[in-house]
């Protein structure tokens, strides 16, 4: 019995990393079509640098990722405050109303915005698609802080009053460098959907705005060249490194404050 | 003194929802019952027809099948997660280890994992080459655009949603309650049944709602490793949308999801109650 469950996680551990390892070491594979080893190349990685809807891709997945980061982050973390600290009518009930959001089926959101879209003739194109990740990442970041003040000691944010601070300023010297790592985490998580979404995004885009998840979707249909693997290697080594950078942010960030 | 007013902590999140989750939900229940315009939008009126027409038995097909694929993608990742969640919660030196490699594909992109599937899968993909090799197979096996391609690519997406909360339940099980039920004379299946899974319950509920909603509402998945035979309810609804050119139908589809995944969530929180109710205080 012991064995077998050992033998179960074993496999599971396998299924969870093996695919993406064999992809990853397959983009530095010589040969086009077959996946019996060649020979070590970085040929798929430099045919990458020469198409310029990846680059445009990229760029687009980068303004929209950051600017839709900012904006969720932002009204997110107010939302939460306002639901941990604040009492007024329908508190509980809003608290309830956020994870509906998180619930609903990305295709569900994203036809629902398009609908929306065209209703009011809003041009699809990078707008949109910010719109549209804002409007599913508020929830995400709200939850996340929201997580974190429950486990903040409130008593610091009225120490601070009692000795002269009005709630700005104490928000500002207290309640944000305190919760700095909760809104971070949000923060990283609303990039990461943002960066990698396809459903909703596929759906509110218009003509010139396709994101790198776009772009990579009709690759990924189209050919099974070995360059979907070298793009999807870079996009696993850059997202591992924005993971790093964060944690270690994490990690440093209580020294800073208790310095600050 | 000044006070940060709580409409201003509110507004701007609660106007976003509003206007770009709320309101479109809206009009997609309005269209889905407005008959259809000759250019695929909505005309004035009207009509129950679109919900009628999930009678037929070619939709009525789609959505059971999506129910069924999202059920038994549940209960695999149950079957394997389980266990998984056991060794971890088990583990004292490698516990933060075995963790971050069940968090780490959360951070993966999506695309890149169902990517990795299909390498592995299709005619020329590793598993037919290396049985080729083997000379275990003589033509290569279809594995990719079958059902076994996309439950095999629901499983391999959600696990993780199913092993973290049935490991934060198990880790809080207290062992003396193991050796109690040994010293009693239990052996380990009944010790299994009668005192880790009922304690562990609230762990199964969460996993099985978090892998069976995404589920219900997969589109990639299906798409790129189902194809076009292995149509799930998410991709009819883009397909209405696309290239059906049938607003109202996609409309009254998407609610049919949405229903799904409400009816699921309501199930699960009275599962957990009740459970909570058949609790001994603690």
């Amino acid at each position: 019995m012991k064995r077998l469950v050992w033998w179960v996680a074993g496999l599971v551990y396998l299924l969870l990393h093996l695919p993406v390892l064999v992809l990853v070491v397959f983009s530095f594979n010589a040969s086009k079509y077959s996946v019996r080893w060649t020979g070590f190349t970085l040929d798929w990685y430099r045919r990458l640098a020469e198409r310029e809807d990846l680059w445009r891709g990229l760029r687009a997945s980068l303004i929209v990722g950051a600017s839709s980061t900012l904006l969720a982050t932002v009204f997110g973390t107010l939302l939460a405050l306002a639901l941990a600290r604040r009492r007024f009518a329908g508190r509980r009930a809003l608290e309830g109303l956020l994870y509906l959001p998180i619930v609903t089926p990305e295709i569900v959101a994203g036809i629902s915005l398009l609908v929306l879209f065209v209703a009011i003739g809003a041009p699809l194109g990078l707008g949109t698609i910010t719109i549209a990740h804002v409007a599913f990442n508020i929830a995400f970041v709200a939850v996340v802080v929201r997580a974190r003040l429950a486990g903040m000691d409130q008593s610091l944010e009225e120490a601070a009053m009692t000795l002269g601070a009005d709630e700005l300023t104490a928000f500002r010297t207290v309640t944000v460098p305190l919760l700095w790592p909760g809104i971070l985490a949000g923060a990283l998580l609303a990039f990461t959907m943002s960066f990698d979404d396809y459903v909703i995004t596929s759906l509110v885009s218009g003509p010139g705005s396709s994101t790198l998840p776009i772009v990579v979707y009709s690759m990924v249909r189209r050919n099974v060249e070995p360059t979907v693997n070298a793009i999807s290697t870079l996009i696993l080594v850059v997202t591992s490194l924005v993971i790093w950078g964060a944690n270690r942010l994490l990690r440093e960030r209580p020294l800073a404050t208790a310095r600050g | 003194m000044r006070r940060l007013s709580t409409w201003l902590l509110l507004g701007p999140g609660v106007f976003w929802l509003g206007a770009f989750f709320a309101v479109p939900m809206l009009l997609v229940l309005a269209a889905s019952v407005m008959p259809r315009g000759v250019y695929g939008g909505v005309e004035p009126g009207f009509t129950l027809e679109h919900y009628r027409r999930f009678l037929d038995p070619l939709y009525l097909h789609v959505l059971g099948r999506t129910v069924v694929w999202a059920g038994s993608a549940t209960a695999a990742c149950l079957l394997l997660g389980y266990p998984v969640a056991w060794v971890i919660a088990r583990s004292r030196r490698h516990r933060q280890l075995l963790l971050l490699l069940i968090v780490l594909p959360f951070w993966t992109s999506f695309l890149v994992r169902t990517f990795a599937m299909i390498f592995l899968l299709r005619d020329t993909g590793l598993i037919n080459s290396l049985l080729l090799g083997a000379g275990l197979i003589r033509a290569p096996l279809t594995l990719l655009y079958t059902p076994f391609a996309v439950l095999l690519g629901l499983v391999y997406g959600f696990l993780p949603f199913m092993v973290l909360p049935i490991y934060a339940s198990l880790e809080k099980l207290d062992p003396a309650l193991l050796e109690a039920a040994e010293g009693l004379g239990a052996r380990p299946v009944a010790r299994f049944f009668t005192v880790i899974l009922p304690l562990s319950l609230p762990g199964v509920i969460a996993g099985s709602l978090l892998v069976f909603v995404p589920a219900l509402g997969s589109f990639v998945t299906s798409d790129l490793l189902g194809g076009a035979k292995q149509v799930m309810i998410g991709n009819l609804v883009q397909n209405q949308f696309t290239t059906a050119r049938n607003w109202p139908f996609g409309s009254a589809a998407s609610f049919a999801v949405m229903a799904l995944v409400l009816v699921a969530v309501g199930l699960s929180i009275r599962w957990r109650d009740r459970g909570a109710d058949g609790e001994p205080a603690a």
